[in-house]
Protein backbone atom coordinates (compact mmCIF):
# COMPACT_ATOMS: atom_id res chain seq x y z
CA UNK A 1 0.00 0.00 0.00
CA UNK A 2 1.42 2.96 -1.27
CA UNK A 3 0.92 5.70 2.20
CA UNK A 4 3.15 8.45 0.93
CA UNK A 5 0.82 11.93 0.62
CA UNK A 6 1.71 14.57 -1.57
CA UNK A 7 4.57 13.52 -3.31
CA UNK A 8 6.43 17.16 -2.78
CA UNK A 9 9.83 16.89 -3.23
CA UNK A 10 12.01 19.75 -2.68
CA UNK A 11 13.75 21.40 -6.18
CA UNK A 12 14.62 25.24 -7.08
CA UNK A 13 12.35 25.84 -9.59
CA UNK A 14 10.32 28.97 -10.77
CA UNK A 15 6.91 26.98 -9.69
CA UNK A 16 8.30 25.88 -6.50
CA UNK A 17 9.77 28.93 -5.59
CA UNK A 18 5.86 30.70 -5.98
CA UNK A 19 4.44 30.83 -2.66
CA UNK A 20 1.69 28.31 -1.79
CA UNK A 21 -0.83 31.30 -1.30
CA UNK A 22 -0.13 31.96 -5.16
CA UNK A 23 -0.28 28.66 -6.55
CA UNK A 24 -3.67 28.01 -4.72
CA UNK A 25 -5.04 31.09 -6.18
CA UNK A 26 -3.61 30.36 -9.88
CA UNK A 27 -5.28 26.78 -9.06
CA UNK A 28 -8.15 28.60 -8.71
CA UNK A 29 -8.34 30.90 -11.53
CA UNK A 30 -7.01 28.71 -14.35
CA UNK A 31 -9.44 25.41 -13.30
CA UNK A 32 -12.53 27.97 -12.82
CA UNK A 33 -11.29 29.49 -16.62
CA UNK A 34 -11.85 25.71 -17.89
CA UNK A 35 -15.04 25.37 -16.07
CA UNK A 36 -16.45 28.27 -17.45
CA UNK A 37 -15.51 27.23 -21.32
CA UNK A 38 -16.79 25.22 -23.94
CA UNK A 39 -14.64 26.31 -26.55
CA UNK A 40 -12.08 23.83 -27.63
CA UNK A 41 -9.40 27.18 -28.66
CA UNK A 42 -9.65 28.53 -24.87
CA UNK A 43 -8.97 24.55 -23.69
CA UNK A 44 -6.03 23.97 -26.15
CA UNK A 45 -4.69 27.18 -24.67
CA UNK A 46 -4.83 26.41 -21.29
CA UNK A 47 -3.80 23.06 -21.86
CA UNK A 48 -0.41 24.15 -23.39
CA UNK A 49 0.18 26.68 -20.60
CA UNK A 50 -0.28 23.48 -17.71
CA UNK A 51 1.80 21.13 -19.64
CA UNK A 52 4.72 24.01 -20.08
CA UNK A 53 4.31 24.76 -16.64
CA UNK A 54 4.36 20.86 -15.74
CA UNK A 55 7.72 20.94 -17.93
CA UNK A 56 9.10 23.91 -15.79
CA UNK A 57 8.40 22.58 -12.98
CA UNK A 58 10.33 19.06 -13.25
CA UNK A 59 7.63 17.07 -12.59
CA UNK A 60 8.76 13.32 -13.61
CA UNK A 61 6.56 10.93 -15.81
CA UNK A 62 7.88 8.08 -13.27
CA UNK A 63 5.39 10.11 -10.54
CA UNK A 64 2.44 10.49 -12.33
CA UNK A 65 2.51 7.22 -14.10
CA UNK A 66 0.08 5.92 -11.89
CA UNK A 67 -2.39 8.88 -11.66
CA UNK A 68 -2.46 9.37 -15.37
CA UNK A 69 -3.66 5.35 -15.57
CA UNK A 70 -6.32 6.19 -13.28
CA UNK A 71 -7.11 9.24 -15.74
CA UNK A 72 -7.18 7.55 -18.60
CA UNK A 73 -9.44 4.84 -17.07
CA UNK A 74 -11.66 7.48 -16.03
CA UNK A 75 -11.97 9.19 -18.94
CA UNK A 76 -12.28 6.70 -21.55
CA UNK A 77 -15.25 5.48 -19.05
CA UNK A 78 -16.96 8.88 -19.34
CA UNK A 79 -16.37 8.65 -23.06
CA UNK A 80 -18.30 5.61 -23.63
CA UNK A 81 -21.21 6.00 -20.85
CA UNK A 82 -21.54 9.95 -22.53
CA UNK A 83 -22.25 8.59 -25.78
CA UNK A 84 -24.35 5.50 -24.38
CA UNK A 85 -26.38 8.02 -22.70
CA UNK A 86 -26.69 10.42 -24.74
CA UNK A 87 -25.45 9.82 -28.52
CA UNK A 88 -27.51 13.15 -29.68
CA UNK A 89 -26.08 15.68 -26.83
CA UNK A 90 -23.75 17.41 -29.28
CA UNK A 91 -26.69 17.87 -32.11
CA UNK A 92 -28.82 19.18 -29.65
CA UNK A 93 -25.80 21.52 -28.57
CA UNK A 94 -24.69 22.62 -31.75
CA UNK A 95 -27.81 22.59 -33.77
CA UNK A 96 -27.23 21.16 -36.77
CA UNK A 97 -26.59 17.54 -37.26
CA UNK A 98 -23.70 16.48 -39.52
CA UNK A 99 -23.97 12.13 -39.54
CA UNK A 100 -20.46 10.35 -40.02
CA UNK A 101 -21.87 6.86 -39.82
CA UNK A 102 -24.60 4.93 -38.00
CA UNK A 103 -24.10 2.15 -35.91
CA UNK A 104 -27.43 0.67 -34.51
CA UNK A 105 -30.94 2.01 -34.19
CA UNK A 106 -30.57 5.66 -32.57
CA UNK A 107 -26.88 5.45 -32.23
CA UNK A 108 -25.94 7.22 -34.97
CA UNK A 109 -22.20 8.87 -35.10
CA UNK A 110 -22.73 12.87 -35.90
CA UNK A 111 -19.55 15.03 -36.54
CA UNK A 112 -21.41 17.39 -33.41
CA UNK A 113 -21.28 14.41 -30.94
CA UNK A 114 -17.30 13.54 -31.49
CA UNK A 115 -16.78 17.57 -31.12
CA UNK A 116 -18.47 17.88 -28.05
CA UNK A 117 -16.95 14.45 -26.94
CA UNK A 118 -13.63 15.65 -27.59
CA UNK A 119 -14.16 19.19 -26.09
CA UNK A 120 -15.06 17.96 -22.88
CA UNK A 121 -12.01 15.08 -23.14
CA UNK A 122 -9.61 18.24 -23.41
CA UNK A 123 -11.19 19.69 -20.74
CA UNK A 124 -10.69 17.52 -18.59
CA UNK A 125 -7.16 16.81 -19.93
CA UNK A 126 -6.38 20.31 -19.30
CA UNK A 127 -6.38 20.56 -15.69
CA UNK A 128 -4.96 17.87 -14.44
CA UNK A 129 -1.74 18.92 -14.90
CA UNK A 130 -2.71 22.14 -12.85
CA UNK A 131 -3.99 20.07 -9.69
CA UNK A 132 -0.42 17.70 -10.37
CA UNK A 133 1.30 21.04 -10.36
CA UNK A 134 -0.24 22.15 -7.43
CA UNK A 135 0.57 19.11 -4.91
CA UNK A 136 4.01 17.83 -6.21
CA UNK A 137 5.46 21.71 -5.70
CA UNK A 138 3.51 23.03 -2.81
CA UNK A 139 5.13 21.77 0.93
CA UNK A 140 1.81 19.96 2.43
CA UNK A 141 2.71 22.77 5.90
CA UNK A 142 2.20 25.38 3.54
CA UNK A 143 -0.86 24.28 2.07
CA UNK A 144 -2.94 25.15 5.36
CA UNK A 145 -1.46 28.48 5.71
CA UNK A 146 -2.08 29.21 2.09
CA UNK A 147 -5.87 28.46 2.33
CA UNK A 148 -5.92 30.79 5.30
CA UNK A 149 -4.68 33.27 3.01
CA UNK A 150 -7.51 32.98 0.59
CA UNK A 151 -9.60 34.09 3.79
CA UNK A 152 -10.75 30.59 4.67
CA UNK A 153 -11.16 30.54 8.60
CA UNK A 154 -7.98 29.03 10.09
CA UNK A 155 -10.14 27.03 12.75
CA UNK A 156 -11.17 24.97 9.37
CA UNK A 157 -7.35 25.30 8.28
CA UNK A 158 -6.14 23.67 11.29
CA UNK A 159 -8.50 20.72 10.64
CA UNK A 160 -6.99 20.33 7.09
CA UNK A 161 -3.38 20.27 8.65
CA UNK A 162 -4.40 18.20 11.21
CA UNK A 163 -5.68 15.79 8.30
CA UNK A 164 -2.77 16.07 6.56
CA UNK A 165 -0.30 15.22 9.19
CA UNK A 166 -2.17 12.55 10.70
CA UNK A 167 -3.12 10.75 7.26
CA UNK A 168 0.06 8.26 7.82
CA UNK A 169 -0.53 7.36 10.82
CA UNK A 170 -4.33 6.35 10.76
CA UNK A 171 -3.28 4.81 7.53
CA UNK A 172 -0.52 2.38 9.56
CA UNK A 173 -3.03 2.38 12.23
CA UNK A 174 -5.43 0.50 9.81
CA UNK A 175 -2.80 -1.65 8.82
CA UNK A 176 -1.94 -2.89 11.90
CA UNK A 177 -5.40 -3.78 12.95
CA UNK A 178 -5.96 -5.55 9.67
CA UNK A 179 -3.26 -7.69 9.67
CA UNK A 180 -4.36 -8.39 13.33
CA UNK A 181 -7.56 -9.42 12.44
CA UNK A 182 -6.37 -10.98 9.45
CA UNK A 183 -3.99 -13.64 11.87
CA UNK A 184 -7.29 -14.32 13.75
CA UNK A 185 -8.89 -15.81 10.93
CA UNK A 186 -10.60 -12.61 9.41
CA UNK A 187 -11.17 -12.99 5.51
CA UNK A 188 -11.19 -10.10 3.75
CA UNK A 189 -10.20 -11.67 -0.04
CA UNK A 190 -12.69 -11.14 -2.51
CA UNK A 191 -13.18 -15.27 -2.01
CA UNK A 192 -15.40 -14.40 1.03
CA UNK A 193 -18.87 -13.98 0.61
CA UNK A 194 -20.03 -9.75 0.30
CA UNK A 195 -22.13 -9.90 4.09
CA UNK A 196 -19.24 -11.78 5.68
CA UNK A 197 -16.76 -8.66 4.06
CA UNK A 198 -19.08 -6.49 5.16
CA UNK A 199 -18.73 -7.76 8.61
CA UNK A 200 -15.19 -8.80 8.75
CA UNK A 201 -14.75 -4.63 7.34
CA UNK A 202 -16.54 -3.87 10.53
CA UNK A 203 -14.66 -5.49 12.69
CA UNK A 204 -11.47 -3.74 11.82
CA UNK A 205 -13.18 -0.28 12.01
CA UNK A 206 -14.62 -0.66 15.31
CA UNK A 207 -11.31 -0.50 17.30
CA UNK A 208 -10.06 1.79 14.44
CA UNK A 209 -12.26 3.94 15.42
CA UNK A 210 -11.96 3.87 19.00
CA UNK A 211 -8.32 4.57 18.37
CA UNK A 212 -8.75 7.84 16.75
CA UNK A 213 -11.38 8.62 19.54
CA UNK A 214 -8.62 8.83 22.00
CA UNK A 215 -5.96 10.25 19.93
CA UNK A 216 -8.94 12.77 19.36
CA UNK A 217 -8.92 13.46 23.26
CA UNK A 218 -5.33 13.61 23.36
CA UNK A 219 -4.80 16.08 20.35
CA UNK A 220 -7.75 18.53 21.62
CA UNK A 221 -5.96 18.45 25.31
CA UNK A 222 -2.63 19.28 24.03
CA UNK A 223 -3.95 22.03 21.90
CA UNK A 224 -6.01 23.69 24.51
CA UNK A 225 -3.08 23.32 27.09
CA UNK A 226 -1.05 25.73 24.44
CA UNK A 227 -4.44 27.94 24.22
CA UNK A 228 -5.21 27.39 20.72
CA UNK A 229 -8.30 28.97 19.41
CA UNK A 230 -8.05 31.72 22.02
CA UNK A 231 -7.48 34.69 19.51
CA UNK A 232 -9.59 35.52 16.19
CA UNK A 233 -6.78 35.09 14.10
CA UNK A 234 -3.19 33.43 14.06
CA UNK A 235 0.22 33.46 12.28
CA UNK A 236 1.77 30.63 9.72
CA UNK A 237 5.17 29.49 10.74
CA UNK A 238 5.44 28.50 7.30
CA UNK A 239 3.91 31.20 4.88
CA UNK A 240 6.32 33.09 2.76
CA UNK A 241 6.38 36.45 1.95
CA UNK A 242 5.19 37.21 -1.63
CA UNK A 243 7.63 38.77 -4.40
CA UNK A 244 7.63 40.12 -7.74
CA UNK A 245 6.90 36.94 -9.52
CA UNK A 246 3.97 35.94 -7.20
CA UNK A 247 1.74 38.73 -8.40
CA UNK A 248 3.11 38.20 -11.77
CA UNK A 249 1.81 35.18 -12.10
CA UNK A 250 -1.66 35.85 -10.19
CA UNK A 251 -2.18 38.64 -12.68
CA UNK A 252 -1.35 36.26 -15.75
CA UNK A 253 -3.88 33.84 -14.51
CA UNK A 254 -6.68 36.42 -14.20
CA UNK A 255 -5.86 37.91 -17.75
CA UNK A 256 -6.26 34.22 -18.94
CA UNK A 257 -9.60 34.23 -17.05
CA UNK A 258 -10.57 37.59 -18.31
CA UNK A 259 -9.54 36.13 -21.97
CA UNK A 260 -11.70 33.22 -21.42
CA UNK A 261 -14.69 35.22 -20.30
CA UNK A 262 -14.42 37.82 -22.80
CA UNK A 263 -14.44 35.28 -25.50
CA UNK A 264 -17.41 33.42 -24.13
CA UNK A 265 -19.57 36.90 -23.67
CA UNK A 266 -18.04 38.93 -26.63
CA UNK A 267 -17.09 36.57 -29.41
CA UNK A 268 -19.22 33.24 -29.58
CA UNK A 269 -22.04 34.50 -27.21
CA UNK A 270 -22.79 31.44 -25.66
CA UNK A 271 -21.39 28.57 -23.54
CA UNK A 272 -20.10 26.87 -27.04
CA UNK A 273 -18.49 27.48 -29.27
CA UNK A 274 -20.24 26.40 -32.82
CA UNK A 275 -17.88 25.69 -35.46
CA UNK A 276 -20.98 24.13 -37.50
CA UNK A 277 -23.21 27.66 -38.58
CA UNK B 1 0.18 34.98 50.64
CA UNK B 2 2.56 33.60 47.78
CA UNK B 3 2.65 35.52 44.78
CA UNK B 4 1.05 32.72 42.57
CA UNK B 5 -0.64 33.86 39.21
CA UNK B 6 -3.28 31.31 39.79
CA UNK B 7 -4.84 33.38 42.93
CA UNK B 8 -5.48 36.25 40.20
CA UNK B 9 -9.04 36.41 39.21
CA UNK B 10 -7.96 37.28 35.69
CA UNK B 11 -5.77 33.62 35.30
CA UNK B 12 -9.16 32.16 36.67
CA UNK B 13 -11.24 33.35 34.27
CA UNK B 14 -9.10 32.32 31.21
CA UNK B 15 -8.84 28.78 32.96
CA UNK B 16 -12.78 28.37 32.39
CA UNK B 17 -12.15 30.00 29.19
CA UNK B 18 -9.87 27.59 27.89
CA UNK B 19 -12.57 24.60 29.67
CA UNK B 20 -15.32 26.19 28.30
CA UNK B 21 -13.50 26.42 24.40
CA UNK B 22 -12.54 22.76 24.68
CA UNK B 23 -15.59 21.52 23.04
CA UNK B 24 -14.58 23.41 20.18
CA UNK B 25 -11.20 22.17 20.10
CA UNK B 26 -12.21 18.94 20.05
CA UNK B 27 -14.73 19.37 17.15
CA UNK B 28 -11.97 20.84 15.31
CA UNK B 29 -9.05 18.14 15.61
CA UNK B 30 -12.37 15.40 15.81
CA UNK B 31 -12.74 16.89 12.18
CA UNK B 32 -9.21 16.95 11.19
CA UNK B 33 -9.03 12.80 12.21
CA UNK B 34 -12.17 11.52 11.12
CA UNK B 35 -11.19 13.71 7.36
CA UNK B 36 -7.93 11.28 7.64
CA UNK B 37 -9.89 7.90 8.55
CA UNK B 38 -12.31 8.73 5.64
CA UNK B 39 -9.47 9.16 3.38
CA UNK B 40 -7.48 6.15 4.61
CA UNK B 41 -10.79 4.48 3.71
CA UNK B 42 -11.94 6.22 0.92
CA UNK B 43 -8.58 5.02 -0.82
CA UNK B 44 -8.28 1.36 0.70
CA UNK B 45 -11.47 0.27 1.37
CA UNK B 46 -13.62 -0.15 -1.25
CA UNK B 47 -16.46 -3.15 -1.21
CA UNK B 48 -17.78 -4.10 -4.82
CA UNK B 49 -21.14 -4.46 -5.36
CA UNK B 50 -22.96 -6.33 -7.11
CA UNK B 51 -24.04 -3.71 -9.73
CA UNK B 52 -20.61 -3.36 -12.29
CA UNK B 53 -18.29 -0.19 -12.27
CA UNK B 54 -19.41 0.58 -8.94
CA UNK B 55 -18.34 0.34 -4.88
CA UNK B 56 -19.95 0.56 -1.88
CA UNK B 57 -17.49 3.12 0.08
CA UNK B 58 -17.33 2.50 3.52
CA UNK B 59 -16.13 5.82 4.29
CA UNK B 60 -19.53 7.54 4.36
CA UNK B 61 -20.16 5.24 7.55
CA UNK B 62 -17.38 7.45 8.77
CA UNK B 63 -18.64 10.49 7.45
CA UNK B 64 -22.15 10.24 8.95
CA UNK B 65 -20.54 8.81 12.47
CA UNK B 66 -18.48 11.97 12.89
CA UNK B 67 -21.70 14.13 11.58
CA UNK B 68 -23.56 12.34 14.08
CA UNK B 69 -21.42 13.41 17.44
CA UNK B 70 -19.86 16.34 16.39
CA UNK B 71 -22.35 17.78 14.04
CA UNK B 72 -23.26 19.63 10.77
CA UNK B 73 -20.38 21.62 10.09
CA UNK B 74 -17.79 18.86 11.37
CA UNK B 75 -19.75 16.08 9.33
CA UNK B 76 -19.18 18.18 5.64
CA UNK B 77 -15.47 19.18 6.76
CA UNK B 78 -14.87 15.56 7.04
CA UNK B 79 -16.57 14.37 4.14
CA UNK B 80 -15.23 17.60 1.99
CA UNK B 81 -11.19 17.55 2.96
CA UNK B 82 -11.43 13.67 2.75
CA UNK B 83 -13.06 13.79 -0.56
CA UNK B 84 -11.05 16.20 -2.14
CA UNK B 85 -7.70 15.29 -0.82
CA UNK B 86 -8.31 11.34 -1.91
CA UNK B 87 -9.19 13.38 -6.03
CA UNK B 88 -5.93 15.08 -5.29
CA UNK B 89 -3.61 12.46 -4.94
CA UNK B 90 -5.69 9.82 -6.87
CA UNK B 91 -6.32 12.06 -9.77
CA UNK B 92 -4.50 15.24 -9.86
CA UNK B 93 -7.41 17.05 -9.73
CA UNK B 94 -10.62 17.12 -7.70
CA UNK B 95 -14.02 16.80 -8.96
CA UNK B 96 -15.72 19.60 -7.34
CA UNK B 97 -19.62 18.09 -7.69
CA UNK B 98 -19.34 15.25 -6.40
CA UNK B 99 -17.02 16.47 -3.66
CA UNK B 100 -19.24 19.18 -2.20
CA UNK B 101 -22.43 15.95 -2.92
CA UNK B 102 -19.89 14.31 -0.14
CA UNK B 103 -19.90 17.15 2.39
CA UNK B 104 -23.91 18.33 1.77
CA UNK B 105 -24.78 14.40 2.75
CA UNK B 106 -22.96 14.35 6.14
CA UNK B 107 -23.74 18.14 6.33
CA UNK B 108 -27.58 16.93 6.64
CA UNK B 109 -26.47 14.33 8.83
CA UNK B 110 -25.29 16.18 10.96
CA UNK B 111 -28.26 17.99 11.48
CA UNK B 112 -29.32 15.21 13.62
CA UNK B 113 -26.70 15.66 15.93
CA UNK B 114 -28.03 18.19 18.58
CA UNK B 115 -30.94 15.94 19.06
CA UNK B 116 -29.26 12.49 19.43
CA UNK B 117 -25.34 13.57 20.58
CA UNK B 118 -26.04 14.15 24.21
CA UNK B 119 -27.66 10.95 24.34
CA UNK B 120 -25.18 8.77 22.95
CA UNK B 121 -22.09 10.62 24.97
CA UNK B 122 -24.06 9.07 28.15
CA UNK B 123 -24.28 5.73 26.23
CA UNK B 124 -27.72 5.55 24.96
CA UNK B 125 -28.00 4.49 21.30
CA UNK B 126 -31.92 2.92 21.17
CA UNK B 127 -34.18 2.99 18.80
CA UNK B 128 -35.93 6.14 18.80
CA UNK B 129 -32.30 7.64 18.30
CA UNK B 130 -31.84 5.18 15.51
CA UNK B 131 -34.49 6.07 13.91
CA UNK B 132 -33.73 9.56 13.93
CA UNK B 133 -29.96 9.16 12.47
CA UNK B 134 -31.41 6.68 9.51
CA UNK B 135 -33.90 9.51 8.48
CA UNK B 136 -31.85 12.11 8.43
CA UNK B 137 -28.92 10.26 6.56
CA UNK B 138 -31.50 9.11 4.28
CA UNK B 139 -32.51 12.77 3.75
CA UNK B 140 -28.71 13.90 3.44
CA UNK B 141 -28.34 10.73 0.76
CA UNK B 142 -31.10 11.76 -1.34
CA UNK B 143 -30.30 15.51 -0.90
CA UNK B 144 -26.74 14.95 -1.93
CA UNK B 145 -27.11 12.34 -4.91
CA UNK B 146 -30.72 12.82 -6.29
CA UNK B 147 -30.49 16.65 -6.13
CA UNK B 148 -26.77 18.04 -5.40
CA UNK B 149 -24.44 15.57 -7.55
CA UNK B 150 -26.23 15.58 -10.84
CA UNK B 151 -27.43 19.11 -11.00
CA UNK B 152 -23.66 20.83 -10.15
CA UNK B 153 -22.64 18.22 -12.91
CA UNK B 154 -24.90 19.93 -15.16
CA UNK B 155 -24.07 22.99 -13.96
CA UNK B 156 -20.20 22.89 -13.53
CA UNK B 157 -19.55 20.25 -16.05
CA UNK B 158 -22.17 20.13 -18.51
CA UNK B 159 -22.86 16.33 -18.63
CA UNK B 160 -25.50 14.78 -20.12
CA UNK B 161 -28.32 14.89 -18.19
CA UNK B 162 -30.03 10.81 -17.83
CA UNK B 163 -26.27 9.83 -17.74
CA UNK B 164 -25.79 11.95 -14.18
CA UNK B 165 -29.05 10.99 -12.92
CA UNK B 166 -28.47 7.41 -12.89
CA UNK B 167 -24.79 7.31 -11.78
CA UNK B 168 -26.49 10.05 -8.91
CA UNK B 169 -29.42 7.12 -8.17
CA UNK B 170 -27.08 3.99 -7.96
CA UNK B 171 -24.83 6.66 -6.20
CA UNK B 172 -27.45 7.15 -3.30
CA UNK B 173 -28.68 3.77 -2.80
CA UNK B 174 -25.06 2.18 -2.19
CA UNK B 175 -24.16 5.87 0.38
CA UNK B 176 -27.00 4.96 2.11
CA UNK B 177 -27.04 1.44 2.57
CA UNK B 178 -23.28 2.17 3.43
CA UNK B 179 -23.90 5.43 5.87
CA UNK B 180 -26.88 4.03 7.28
CA UNK B 181 -25.35 0.46 8.79
CA UNK B 182 -21.72 1.09 8.73
CA UNK B 183 -22.66 4.92 10.74
CA UNK B 184 -25.37 2.65 13.18
CA UNK B 185 -22.94 0.01 13.75
CA UNK B 186 -20.14 2.45 14.78
CA UNK B 187 -22.28 4.81 16.85
CA UNK B 188 -23.62 2.06 18.59
CA UNK B 189 -20.29 0.69 19.41
CA UNK B 190 -19.30 4.22 20.71
CA UNK B 191 -22.27 4.27 22.51
CA UNK B 192 -21.25 0.99 24.30
CA UNK B 193 -18.15 2.23 25.58
CA UNK B 194 -19.65 5.18 27.23
CA UNK B 195 -20.47 5.30 30.81
CA UNK B 196 -24.09 6.63 31.70
CA UNK B 197 -25.54 9.09 33.91
CA UNK B 198 -26.25 7.34 37.69
CA UNK B 199 -24.71 3.96 36.17
CA UNK B 200 -23.13 3.06 39.65
CA UNK B 201 -25.54 1.85 42.37
CA UNK B 202 -25.30 0.92 46.08
CA UNK B 203 -24.54 -2.34 46.69
CA UNK B 204 -26.42 -3.85 49.76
Amino acid sequence: MKTKLFSYSQLDTFVHRLSGLTKLVCFILMTTAVMLTYDIRMILLIMVISYALMYVSKIKFSQIRLMLVYVLIFLVTNFFLTYAFAPMYGVEIYGTQHDLFTIAGRYVVTQEQMFYQITKFSKYLSVIPLGMIFIFTTNPSEFASSLNGVGVNYKVCTSLSLTLRYFPDVTSDYQTISLAQQARGLEMTSKAKLSQRVKSIASILVPLIFTTMDRIELISNAMDLRGFGKHKKRTWYTRKPLTKADYLSVLFCALVLALTLYVRFFVNHSFYYNPFI
Amino acid sequence: MPKNECYNIECYQKGVMIIMNKSSTRTIVATGLGAALFMVLFMFVKVPSPVPETNLQIAYGVSAFFAALFGPVCGFLVAFIGHALNDFIAYGSPWWSWIVASGVSALVTGLASSKIAPSIEEGVFEKPQITTFVIYTLIGQAVAWIICAPVLDIVLYSEPVNLVFTQGAVAFVLDFICAGIIGGLLLKAYASGRTGKGSLSKNG
